[in-house]
């Protein structure tokens, strides 16, 4: 079975620095994976290297068999994978409606739409005229998430969610997962919170310097196992 | 009394002509912080594209617009895809070199293809009929139509980038052009809209000018100076403070004439330095940046 999304022997190099050393992924249709890694461990390279931000090897990055590595990110997303970005990077000086729309730039015909978007997250249609600098984290972070949804992915790639979110924020943002996969959606989320990720994902990644150090189902995984691959120790 | 109240008029219309000088620049600037030191130029290049129209096929000036806009927008379209795109995102030094070179060979193209001799676009009796308003006031038909014509142009620009889908994507890549890109944002392709708009803008500045002034081809250079001093006066990146720095500049420009006519352009800078120094990012300046 070719899998929906898969990385070979992916790397990446930012000049001479090489954050990535021969990453093997792969996601499945509908399934929901993690990567967890320390800070500087590579987890956004590799999200933003699957989006085209970062040049691959066209084999590297493979969608439904295909050798996407390198495209360019309008061709990238017009397929049907969408990030989260770091950050949230909200258009600032656009609204929150506005940003929504932004997401919905490439066309792709699918579930989500302004209003489904306003019924997973009632609290942006009620500030859907205001700017995304008046909002608060965790609002900013659902502005983000939805306007993803609008380009309506196949597989949504979510980088650090929880960044910088108070716990009880976190579990709000979180709460969405459930109605985007039941779309049929692939989810793969970044993380450094380990229990977060492992809560949510049928599969885990650890990256530690740029190499997968662990994977498996969370069951399988204790502890220690995790705590050795994420520090190095 | 009647004198100051002309003054201001006359020089709240010259307004309405820097303004539209400054439109374009103004919304290359907010799209894509490119300073087009080339701009002055583009206004001059216009003026000899409607001034070819108007020999070639005999059309009179103003509808020479029919002509001059949309190969103004196709120039802007291929200049922005072809040379422009490839100088942004290196530091702010490249956009200004090539732009000034740009300035450079348009110049001396424009002085091989039709010489050093002036010339001026003739409109017939409408460039000075004028309504009366008062024993000593006039308002002049062609400085108010340039006047409206700005205010049409600043409001026809802000209608683009704020209820069009082409718009919201020119504010967003202005904003963030690699999340932009993310969503499918074609930048290059949206780069080459904003400058084929901007130069849109430019060839009713041309046309207007050519009409009003004697023109050359060395004429761009101050063309740009006052553009700029008007966005900066009105702040960077907002379009109803460009027109409102134009007509500070225009009346600024307008007494100081009254007071010596060597004054003129002296007194709009001395505006523009005044606004600098009390207000560093302009009268209306954009709220995010
Ligand atoms: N734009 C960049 N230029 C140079 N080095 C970078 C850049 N972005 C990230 N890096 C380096 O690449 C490595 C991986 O970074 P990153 O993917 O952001 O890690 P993570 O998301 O896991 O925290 C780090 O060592 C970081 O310093
Ligand atoms: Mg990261």
């Amino acid at each position: 079975m070719t899998a929906l999304l898969e990385t070979q022997a992916l790397e990446a190099r930012y000049g001479d620095f090489q954050a990535l050393f021969g990453i093997d992924l792969a996601l499945q249709d509908g399934e929901t994976v993690a990567i967890i890694g320390a800070n500087g461990a590579g987890k956004s390279t590799l999200l933003r290297t699957i989006c085209g931000l970062n040049a691959a090897a066209p084999e590297a990055v493979r969608h439904r068999g295909q050798a996407i590595g390198g495209a360019a990110p309008e061709a990238i997303v017009a397929r049907g994978i969408a990030l989260v970005p770091e950050g949230r990077r909200l258009f600032l000086s656009l609204t929150v409606e506005e940003n929504l729309l932004m997401g919905a730039y490439a066309k792709r015909p699918g579930p989500w739409t302004l209003q489904r978007v306003y019924r997973l997250f009632p609290v942006l249609e009620e500030r859907r005229r205001v700017s995304g600098i008046q909002l608060s984290g965790g609002q900013q972070q659902m502005v983000a998430i939805g306007r993803a949804l609008m380009a309506n992915p196949e597989i949504l790639l979510c980088d650090e969610l929880s960044l910088g979110l108070a716990p009880i924020i976190i579990r709000d943002v979180y709460a969405a997962l459930p109605a985007i996969k039941a779309e049929g959606t692939a989810v793969v989320v970044v993380e450094q919170d380990i229990n977060q990720a492992l809560a949510v994902a049928g599969r885990v990644y650890c990256l530690m310097a740029g190499r997968v150090t662990l994977q498996g189902r969370p069951e399988e995984l204790d502890r220690e196992r995790i705590r050795a691959a994420y520090f190095g120790v | 009394m009647t004198g100051a109240i002309d003054t201001i008029l006359q020089g709240t219309l010259l307004g309405g002509l820097y303004a539209l000088f400054a439109a374009g620049l103004s919304l290359i600037f907010g799209v894509m912080r490119l300073v087009n030191i080339a701009h002055g130029d583009l206004i001059v290049l216009a003026a000899y594209t409607a001034f070819l129209a108007v020999q070639l096929t005999g059309i009179d000036p103003l509808s020479s617009l029919i002509i001059v806009v949309p190969v103004m927008f196709v120039i802007g379209y291929a200049l922005q895809r072809g040379l422009l795109n490839a100088t942004l995102g290196r530091g702010i030094l490249p956009p200004l070199l090539v732009t000034f070179g740009l300035s450079i060979i348009i110049q001396n193209a424009l002085l091989q293809g039709f010489s050093a001799d002036s010339r001026k676009l003739l409109l017939g009796p409408f460039e000075t009929a004028s309504i009366p308003l008062g024993p000593d006031l006039a308002i002049g038909w062609f400085p108010l139509l340039i006047f409206a014509t700005a205010v049409v142009v600043i409001a026809a620009l802000q209608a683009l980038l704020h209820r069009t889908r082409i718009g919201r994507a020119f504010r967003a890549v202005s904003d963030d052009p690699e999340t932009a890109r993310l969503y499918g944002v074609d930048h290059r392709h949206l780069f080459a809209m904003a400058m084929g708009v901007a130069l849109a803008v430019v060839s009713f500045a041309g046309v207007f000018l050519a009409i009003r002034t004697n023109f050359d081809p060395a004429i761009g250079p101050a063309r740009l100076l006052f553009a700029f001093e008007a966005v900066i006066i009105g702040g960077l990146g907002s379009l109803w403070g460009t027109l409102a720095g134009g007509v500070i500049l225009g009346i600024a420009q307008t007494v100081g004439a009254k007071i010596d006519p060597a004054w003129q352009l002296l007194a709009g800078h001395i505006a523009f330095l005044l606004v600098l120094i009390f207000r560093p990012r302009g009268l209306f300046p954009r709220a995010v940046d």
